[in-house]
């Protein structure tokens, strides 16, 4: 699936075959990008999927992934390009005392001497290739008028060389976990997404496609306690990997129902801390004690 | 709509943004071409993709998002029913429901919004009208019409929970809120069709747009807020102190300037004004009749933290807790948040608010280092439970700090219902405002700057 896709469906079955069942907004999201060869800039809450969907994208169109995690006090020379002086160095030092001035400075910047972060790296592949900013939010706002530049002409201008232009369009998502306002410049030039957790009968599909070995009534129980849990006040919600995780602990325990006494041995998988084990077991526990649960799995 | 799209369709879409922007979303000349680029790219029959690819391009956050989609569903609502009062068309109604037997006739609404697809339960909200709504002589107002549909109809709702068997009378909360939505619209749209003519447009009252849940999400408003009202009570403060011009002459520095002009002291050096230090105490209502609005107040509060030395904090449900060291500890807002919940030591209490007593607790703990130039903000909704309110004490408190603000979460609409006693406490504040979301938080910080005399 390499050129540009005629059809929402195209992208949603492309998502699909690489193990990503993504939802109505997702694939019409990721389709428009395709399309317009605009940025996606995509938020939600932490673990449903913001990354998995540009790594998605990357293996359905058959394209390199490049990633650039973003952290606070991210630079330039971090993400964009940086100068290698040592090499400069001992350029300089081989050239010896004769050579003129002009000839070095012409020599020593050149793109043998230029280090491509990421940013760059993506703009000058030769293919097309899927650019990921994770974590957006991280970074402070000077990056993010740096990344104008790069998001909205595909460009990046270096003061000794000129301008390098991109040699084919990334598919460019952003992602961002909401803990900042990102500025009005950077989201005009966005496509806007905002995946939220999966209703239930699409997380199920999405345990069954990766696991498909476990029991049907295993596994709807399995995301039925998962959205209760993600109801409780936690600190933090399972994400739907975990419930992945979960769905092969259990496969691998061979269990045929989730019981207190399984919920007790195996929730540490979707639930990681300690005050938050208590709040689950408390209850979710005391439901699945009660037998409430118990007719549902097949009445559902 | 012709997938070919009508002629018309560009000044729909531009006046389609001009209502988003009444409403307060940045929709630019680029968000516009936007939206004209991306329906080139998707089906226009099919209502979903068409929504979702405009919200893509028009609504860049969570929030913005949802006010899109009232304003979405508004707009185009209101063209259609124009339309349909331009070219005269009425819809036909269902004849003769009144003689249908009501039981049957609740048992089918309530199966059809039990699990009904969108179409039947609108189908359902009009056969519901039909029956229960008195045709014609509705009371004129459709908030009320639908209530009695509803209660017409014995519904009740439930909380959706998975795996549980739901009450056979109850229906799903959020299927029983969409058809409330469905028997608004043809109440709306039966109106128009009376009276020939489309009501005023309102914008969006601050309830529907309010975010269900997430204030952590907004953080980030909070914070800039509250940078806002950090810089409001410095200035105001320097401005209070008298009208000296500038500081006191600094005289190390002076000298050392005279040097460039050999010893003579031409320049004089001042020392820098540093704008008075607000000093600040905030009392904030962690009760359960606060619960949806306290992580919002403790976002306000962990906010002012990080913006206020001096800034003492206190948690109150039946006794008050101070936990300015909770906040300045920790600099997670979820940590610090915990934390406040587990060991502040309020917790442990009845869980019933008593504002008389937390004013004389406060005034025990803080009444000598209360002076003029301090700063009390309270944030709670005053319901004492039926206790003595001792106004008398706050009044003390009042009269003790330099200025005491009031931040109460509920709508001004119930203040002093039921056991709100705002009324006891209002005369002593310098203002008191409604406060529940970073809007409103930003108004105060702005009538702050008004209160000035």
């Amino acid at each position: 699936m390499d050129a540009v896709p005629q059809t929402i469906e195209e992208v949603r079955d492309g998502l699909a075959r690489t193990g990503y069942l993504a939802g109505e907004s997702a694939a019409l999201v990721s389709f428009l990008a395709a399309r317009l060869g605009k940025p996606v800039l995509v938020e939600g809450p932490a673990g449903v999927g913001k990354t998995e969907l540009a790594k998605a994208l990357a293996r359905a169109r058959g394209h390199k992934l490049i990633r650039l995690q973003c952290y606070e006090g991210l630079d330039e020379a971090k993400a964009l390009y940086e100068w290698n002086y040592r090499k400069q160095l001992l350029r300089i030092q081989a050239e010896g005392t004769d050579a003129g001035w002009d000839k070095v400075q012409d020599d020593i910047f050149g793109e043998e001497f230029l280090l491509s972060r990421p940013l760059l790296r993506a703009i000058s592949e030769d293919e097309p290739v899927v650019l990921l900013i994770d974590e957006i939010d991280k970074t402070d706002q000077e990056f993010e008028a740096m990344l104008l530049e790069v998001l909205s002409d595909f460009q990046v201008s270096i003061p000794e060389l000129g301008v390098v232009e991109a040699r084919s369009r990334p598919l460019v998502l952003l992602t961002s976990n909401n803990s900042r306002e990102l500025t009005e410049a950077l989201k005009r030039r966005c496509l806007y997404l905002w995946l939220d957790y999966p209703d239930l009968e699409r997380e199920l599909e999405i345990v069954r496609l990766h696991e498909p070995d476990l029991a049907e009534t295993v596994a709807r129980r399995l995301v039925e306690i998962v959205h209760m849990v993600r109801r409780l006040d936690l600190k933090k919600p399972p994400s739907i990997a975990e419930s992945i995780d979960w769905a092969r602990a259990l496969l691998l325990l061979g269990a045929d129902d989730i019981d207190r006494d399984m919920l007790e041995r195996t929730m540490s998988i979707v639930v990681k801390h300690r005050t938050d084990l208590d709040v689950v077991l408390e209850r979710v526990g005391a439901k699945l004690s009660d037998g409430l649960l118990a007719s549902s799995a097949t009445s559902a | 709509m012709p997938p070919a799209g009508p002629p018309g369709f560009a000044p729909r879409l531009l006046e389609l943004a001009d209502e988003l922007r009444a409403e307060g979303l940045a929709v630019g000349t680029s968000e516009i071409l936007d939206a004209f680029h991306v329906l080139g790219e998707v089906s226009w029959t099919e209502q979903e993709d068409f929504r979702e690819a405009l919200a893509a391009t028009l609504a860049k956050s969570q929030e913005d998002r949802r006010v899109f989609e009232l304003v979405f569903e508004r707009f185009f609502f209101r063209a259609v029913e124009r339309e349909a009062v331009d070219r005269g068309l009425t819809d036909r109604r269902y004849e003769g429901a009144e003689r249908l037997d009501t039981e049957e006739l609740r048992g089918h609404i309530r199966q059809a919004i039990r699990e009904g697809s969108d179409g039947e339960m609108r189908d359902a909200a009009r056969l519901a009208i039909a029956a229960f709504g008195r045709q014609g002589e509705g009371s004129g107002v459709i908030g009320v019409d639908v209530q009695r549909i509803r209660r017409g109809l014995g519904l009740k709702g439930a909380p959706e929970e998975p795996g549980e068997r739901p009450a056979p009378d109850t229906v799903p909360r959020e299927r029983l809120r969409a058809f409330e939505r469905h028997l608004r619209r043809e109440l709306e749209r039966g109106l128009i069709e009376r009276t020939q003519s489309l009501p005023p447009a309102r914008p969006l009252s601050a309830l529907d747009r309010a975010l269900p849940g997430g204030p952590v999400e907004n953080l980030a408003a909070v914070h800039r807020a509250v940078a806002q009202l950090r810089r409001r009570l410095a200035t105001q403060g320097s401005e209070q102190r008298g009208r000296r011009a500038a500081g006191a002459v600094d005289v190390r520095r002076t000298l050392r300037a005279s040097l460039e002009t050999g010893g003579v002291p031409l320049r004089l050096k001042h020392r820098p004004r540093h704008p008075r230090r607000p000093e600040l105490y905030v009392l904030c209502d962690v009760s359960t009749s606060v619960t949806s609005a306290s992580v919002f107040f403790l976002s306000v509060l962990h906010a002012l933290h990080g913006s206020f030395r001096k800034l003492r904090s206190f948690v109150f449900v039946e006794r008050i807790s101070e936990v300015t060291e909770v906040f300045e500890r920790t600099r997670s807002f979820e940590e610090a948040s915990r934390r406040v919940s587990s060991d502040a030591g309020v917790a442990d209490v009845s869980g019933y608010t008593d504002y008389g007593r937390v004013w004389l607790e406060f005034l025990g703990r803080v009444a000598d280092d209360l002076d003029p130039r301090s700063s009390v903000i309270v944030l709670g909704d005053a319901r004492t439970n039926g206790r003595d309110p001792h106004a008398e004490v706050f009044a003390r408190v009042a009269e003790r700090a330099g200025r005491l603000f009031w931040m109460n979460p509920e709508p001004k609409l119930y203040w002093n219902y039921g056991d709100s006693v705002m009324r006891a406490y209002e005369p002593y504040c310098d203002g008191v405002f409604e406060c529940w979301s970073t809007r409103q938080l930003e108004g105060f910080v702005r009538a702050l700057t008004d209160l000035r005399r």
